[in-house]
C-alpha cells in the first residue's frame, strides 16, 4: 500500500453551540470515487468546507499524498489540488464559457490575455469531455447541466488530484445525469480521486466504490459499496439497526378515514423541487409522508399549500380540480400548514400566546377586520384547552414556552382557522417524549373528532407507523410506494424507502 | 436572419450599438437642421467641454460593473479644484507637486472607502454618500468662496490647444482619451479587469473560483477616486477656479451616461465606449440647445431623463428576451453536446 491519496484523521469542528464535526475520519484513494452518504445537517457539507478551505477545522489533520495540508482559503485548496463544483454552479453568468473555465489563469501575451488562446483551449478541454458548444456565448445561454459540465471542466483544468462533487444531479435530468457520470469514469480512469455526494442513492450504487456514512457529524464507517445492502445503509444513515424496530411501540387507536375524498394529487411535481407525487388524502385521515430528509417530503407539503407553484400534474379538492396560487389560496380552502423549522417560519416570540393563536385566523380574514377581543380570548382559551398548552395565562410571551408548548401554539393557529386539512411538518422535533406522544395523539384526535385530514410528516419511522393509517414513501423526490392499513410497519417502511433491491 | 438579430439583441453590446445608432442619429439630424454642426470643432468640443464628466463616468463605470457605485465622485471632484486652487493660491508649492498631491488624495480617499466598503461589507451606496457629504462639506469649509487661479503654468496649459489639422483639442480633453483606452484596455485584457465582470455576475462565484475579490474591490474604489481626481484637474483647466459647488450632481450625469452606454446597475456588465459615447449623447444634446438658442440648458436634463428611462426598459426587456432564448439556444447546446453513442 503506498498510501492513500486523500486522508482526514479525527477532524473536528464546533459551531457556536453544535458540535458539527467529531472525530471524523475520511480516506480516498486515487482513482477512486467515494461516495460521502449522511442525512441533512449529519455533516456533509462541514466536511468538504473544511478540505476546501471554506471552513478552518478546529482538530484534527489532513494529509495528501503523506503531506500535511491545511488549505485556509478556496484558492490554497485549489492550489494543492482540491477542486470543487458545488450543486448551485458557482460560475458567473455574465461571462463567456471560455472566460469561465480560464478565469484567474488565463494564457497571456505580452502581459495582456490572449483571448484567442483562452477560446481555443477551452474548446479542446471541453471536447476532451465530450461537450460541443460555442465558448464565445456568455454561460447564460446554457442549461444549467452544460452549465455543470462547464463547472467541471474548470475544476478539471486546475490539474485537480480531488474533484468534489456536492449535489452534481440534483437540478438534472436522467440523460444528463448519464452524460455527467461517463465524464466522471473518464476522470477516475485517469487517476484522479472523486468525492461524490448525492442523495440519490441509485446513483451512489451505480457510480461509487466506496461510501463513507456519517450521522450526527460522527463517522459511522467506511464500506464496500458493493457489499453494504440498501436497507443497511439507511439504517446506518438514520442510526437504527435492520431488525431491531419491531420491538417498538405498537401502534395505539388509529383514526378511521372516511370514503370521501378531500384532496387528491395527480402526479404533481415541479422542477427543481419534486419529481411526481400523487396521493389521495380522505376526511378524517392521517396520512404520512415518510422518506429520508432531501428526499422530497418538505416540498410535497409546500407544493399542497401553495409555497411553489406546480408545474406538473393536477390537483383536486374535494373533487373539482384546483391550482394552488400562493398560500392564500389553500387557506381559502381550508388548508393549514405548520412548517418544519417553528423559529424561524412559525412563532412570533414577542407576541401573547394569544396574538400567536390569532395571527393565521386574522391573515385569513384580511387586516381590516378585527376580531373582538372577547372572541380572541375565546378562541385561544379552547385552544389552550383542546391541545393542553401549559401556560401561565393566556398573555403569557410565546417565547418563555418550551418547545413543545410553542409547537402547540402552532398547531393551535391553524386549528383557529378551522382547517379541513392540516399539514404538521416535523411537529414532533425537538420536543420531549411525552409531549410528542400528546402531540401524535392529538393529531389522531383531530382527525377522529372532527372529520379533519392530517398530513404528518417526520423523520421518526415509529412516530409515523404509530400515528397514520397510510405513508406515502418517498425518495428521490418522487413517490416510490404507498403503504395503507396492516401494511404500515416500520420494516415495510424501511424497505420502501431502501428500494426493491435491498 | 432572425437567428442572427436575435443573436444581436443577446450580445452584451446591443445598449452600444443603440447608443452609438442613437448618437450618430442626433448628430445627423443637428448636421441637418444647423450649418454649423457641420464643423469638425463641434465635434472636438464634445470632448473638450465633457473631458472631466468623460473621466468620472469611467472611474463610475468602475463601480457599477461589480455592482456597486459611488456617489462620492462628483464632491471629490469639487474638493480636487478647490485644494488645488487653495495650495497654488495661498503657498508657494510647485505646480507639479500640488498636482501629484490633490490626485493622491483623491485616489487615497477612494481608497478608504473602498476599504471600508470592503472590511465592513457595507452597502456602497451609504458610505459612498457619507463620502459625498464629507468632500463637499470639507470644499466649503477651506472657502466659502471662489478661488481663482493665476498660475500662470495652470493658465497656459488650460488654454493650451492641440491643433489637430481641421480642429483642436484641450489638454483635458486629451487626457479624458487616454483614460478612456487605459481604462478600455484594463477592464477588456486584464486579470484584474476580468476579475471585476466576474465579481459583478457573481461575487460568491469569484470567491469560490479562487479569484481576488477582497483586493479587486478596494482597488476598483481607489481608481473611481483616482478618475474623480484626475477629473478634477480637467475640471479645474476648464473652470481655472476653486469653487464649492463645483461639479453638484455631477455623480447623477456620470451614472446617467454610463448607463446610457450599456453598463447594467445589476453589475458584471459595462463597457468603456460605451460610457464614452453616453456622455457625448449629452454633449450633443446640449450642443443643440445651444444652437437653438432660445431653448433653457435645463431641457438636457428632460431628454436626459426620457432618455434613462428608455434604455432601462430597454434593458430589462433584453434581459426577458435573453432568458427566453437562453431556454431554447441550451437546448441547441445539449443537442451538439450529447451526439448519440454508437455501439
Amino acid at each position: 500500500m503506498t498510501g492513500a491519496l486523500l486522508e482526514m484523521r479525527q477532524i473536528e469542528k464546533e459551531f457556536p453551540g453544535v458540535r458539527a464535526l467529531s472525530g471524523v475520519d475520511f480516506t480516498l484513494n486515487a482513482g477512486e470515487i467515494h461516495s460521502l452518504m449522511g442525512e441533512n445537517g449529519a455533516g456533509k457539507s462541514t466536511l468538504v468546507k473544511v478540505l476546501t478551505g471554506v471552513y478552518q477545522k478546529d482538530g484534527g489533520t489532513i494529509r495528501m499524498n503523506g503531506r500535511e495540508i491545511a488549505p485556509r482559503t478556496p484558492k490554497e485548496a485549489q492550489e494543492c489540488g482540491i477542486s470543487t463544483v458545488y450543486q448551485e454552479v458557482n460560475l458567473c453568468p455574465n461571462l463567456t464559457v471560455a472566460e469561465n473555465i480560464f478565469i484567474g489563469r488565463e494564457p497571456k501575451r505580452y502581459g495582456w490575455i490572449d483571448w484567442r488562446a483562452v477560446n481555443a483551449r477551452a474548446q479542446a478541454l471541453l471536447e476532451r469531455l465530450d461537450v460541443r458548444i460555442d465558448v464565445t456565448r456568455t454561460l447564460d445561454h446554457y442549461s444549467v447541466a452544460l452549465q455543470q459540465m462547464i463547472a467541471i471542466a474548470r475544476a478539471v483544468d486546475i490539474e485537480a488530484k480531488i474533484l468534489i462533487l456536492d449535489e452534481p444531479t440534483s437540478s438534472l435530468d436522467e440523460q444528463e445525469t448519464e452524460r455527467l457520470f461517463k465524464i466522471i469514469r473518464h476522470l477516475q480512469k485517469e487517476g484522479m480521486g472523486i468525492i461524490f455526494i448525492s442523495h440519490f442513492l441509485e446513483q451512489v450504487y451505480t457510480l461509487c466504490d466506496h461510501v463513507t456514512i456519517l450521522r450526527n457529524g460522527e463517522l459511522v464507517g467506511a464500506y464496500e459499496t458493493a457489499r453494504l445492502p440498501r436497507l443497511e445503509l439507511i439504517a446506518k444513515m438514520v442510526g437504527k439497526e435492520v431488525g431491531d424496530v419491531r420491538t417498538m411501540g405498537e401502534a395505539g387507536e388509529k383514526s378511521e378515514p372516511k370514503e370521501e375524498v378531500f384532496l387528491e394529487a395527480k402526479a404533481i411535481g415541479a422542477t427543481g423541487v419534486l419529481e411526481t407525487v400523487d396521493m389521495k388524502i380522505h376526511k378524517g385521515e392521517v396520512i404520512g409522508i415518510a422518506g429520508l430528509l432531501g428526499s422530497g417530503r418538505t416540498e410535497t407539503a409546500e407544493l399542497l399549500f401553495g409555497i411553489h407553484a406546480i408545474d406538473r400534474g393536477s390537483l383536486f379538492v374535494k373533487g373539482k380540480p384546483w391550482h394552488p396560487d400562493g398560500p392564500m389560496a389553500a387557506m381559502r380552502q381550508k388548508i393549514g400548514f405548520c412548517p418544519e423549522d417553528r423559529k424561524a417560519a412559525g412563532i412570533i416570540g414577542d407576541l401573547t400566546v394569544r396574538e400567536n393563536i390569532i395571527l393565521a385566523m386574522q391573515a385569513k380574514e384580511g387586516i381590516l377586520r378585527h376580531i373582538p377581543y372577547a372572541e380572541q380570548a375565546r378562541i385561544a382559551d379552547d385552544c389552550i384547552k383542546l391541545l393542553k398548552i401549559k401556560v401561565s395565562g393566556r398573555d403569557q410571551l410565546i417565547k418563555n414556552l418550551s418547545g413543545g408548548n410553542q409547537q402547540k401554539v402552532i398547531i393551535a393557529r391553524w386549528l383557529a382557522t378551522q382547517p379541513d386539512l392540516l399539514i404538521l411538518d416535523e411537529p414532533t422535533r425537538g420536543i420531549d417524549v411525552g409531549t410528542k406522544a400528546e402531540i401524535q395523539k392529538m393529531a389522531i384526535a383531530l382527525a377522529k373528532k372532527r372529520g379533519m385530514s392530517v398530513v404528518f410528516i417526520s423523520s421518526e419511522m415509529d412516530e409515523m407507523v404509530r400515528t397514520c393509517t397510510k405513508l406515502i414513501v418517498l425518495r428521490d423526490r418522487r413517490k416510490v410506494a404507498e403503504l395503507a392499513g396492516d401494511a404500515v410497519s416500520t420494516d415495510a417502511l424501511m424497505k420502501a424507502i431502501a428500494g426493491g433491491a435491498a | 436572419m432572425k437567428r442572427y438579430l436575435n443573436r444581436l439583441i443577446a450580445s452584451p453590446y446591443f445598449s452600444f450599438f443603440v447608443t452609438v445608432l442613437l448618437f450618430l442619429a442626433l448628430y445627423g439630424v443637428g448636421m441637418a437642421m444647423y450649418k454649423g454642426f457641420m464643423r469638425p470643432q463641434v465635434f472636438f468640443n464634445l470632448f473638450i467641454d465633457n473631458a472631466a464628466l468623460i473621466i468620472v463616468t469611467v472611474g463610475i463605470t468602475f463601480t457599477l460593473i461589480i455592482a456597486g457605485i459611488d456617489l462620492s465622485v462628483g464632491a471629490v471632484l469639487a474638493l480636487v479644484c478647490m485644494v488645488l486652487a487653495w495650495l497654488l493660491e495661498n503657498t508657494g508649492m510647485p505646480l507639479p507637486v500640488a498636482v501629484g498631491l490633490v490626485l493622491f488624495m483623491g485616489t487615497a480617499f477612494g481608497a478608504v472607502q473602498g476599504f471600508i466598503i470592503t472590511k465592513f461589507d457595507l452597502q456602497p451606496f451609504i458610505i459612498t454618500l457619507a463620502g459625498m457629504f464629507f468632500c463637499r462639506g470639507l470644499t466649503a469649509v477651506i472657502s466659502r468662496d471662489t478661488i481663482i487661479i493665476t498660475n500662470p503654468t495652470w493658465v497656459a496649459i488650460a488654454s493650451y490647444r492641440i491643433d489637430l489639422g481641421i480642429g483642436f483639442l484641450s489638454v483635458g480633453a486629451i487626457v479624458a482619451l487616454l483614460t478612456i483606452v487605459v481604462s478600455a484596455a484594463l477592464l477588456g485584457f486584464t486579470r484584474f479587469g476580468r476579475t471585476l465582470f466576474a465579481i459583478g455576475g457573481s461575487e460568491s462565484s469569484a470567491a469560490l473560483m479562487g479569484l481576488p475579490v477582497f483586493r479587486s474591490k478596494v482597488l476598483v474604489y481607489t481608481v473611481a477616486g483616482f478618475c474623480s481626481s484626475l477629473g478634477g484637474l480637467a475640471y479645474s483647466l476648464t473652470m481655472l477656479t476653486g469653487y464649492n459647488l463645483h461639479g453638484l450632481g455631477m455623480e447623477m450625469d456620470a451614472i446617467a451616461s454610463s448607463v446610457i452606454g450599456g453598463t447594467l446597475l445589476t453589475g458584471g456588465v459595462g463597457f468603456i465606449p460605451g460610457a464614452l459615447v453616453g456622455v457625448l449623447i449629452q454633449g450633443v444634446i446640449l450642443t443643440f440647445i445651444s444652437f437653438q438658442g432660445t431653448l433653457s440648458a435645463w431641457w438636457t436634463k428632460i431628454v436626459v431623463g426620457a432618455l434613462l428611462c428608455v434604455f432601462i426598459i430597454m434593458q430589462a426587456f433584453i434581459t426577458e428576451q435573453k432568458g427566453k432564448l437562453s431556454s431554447e439556444s441550451s437546448m441547441e447546446g445539449n443537442e451538439a453536446a450529447g451526439p448519440p453513442e454508437k455501439p
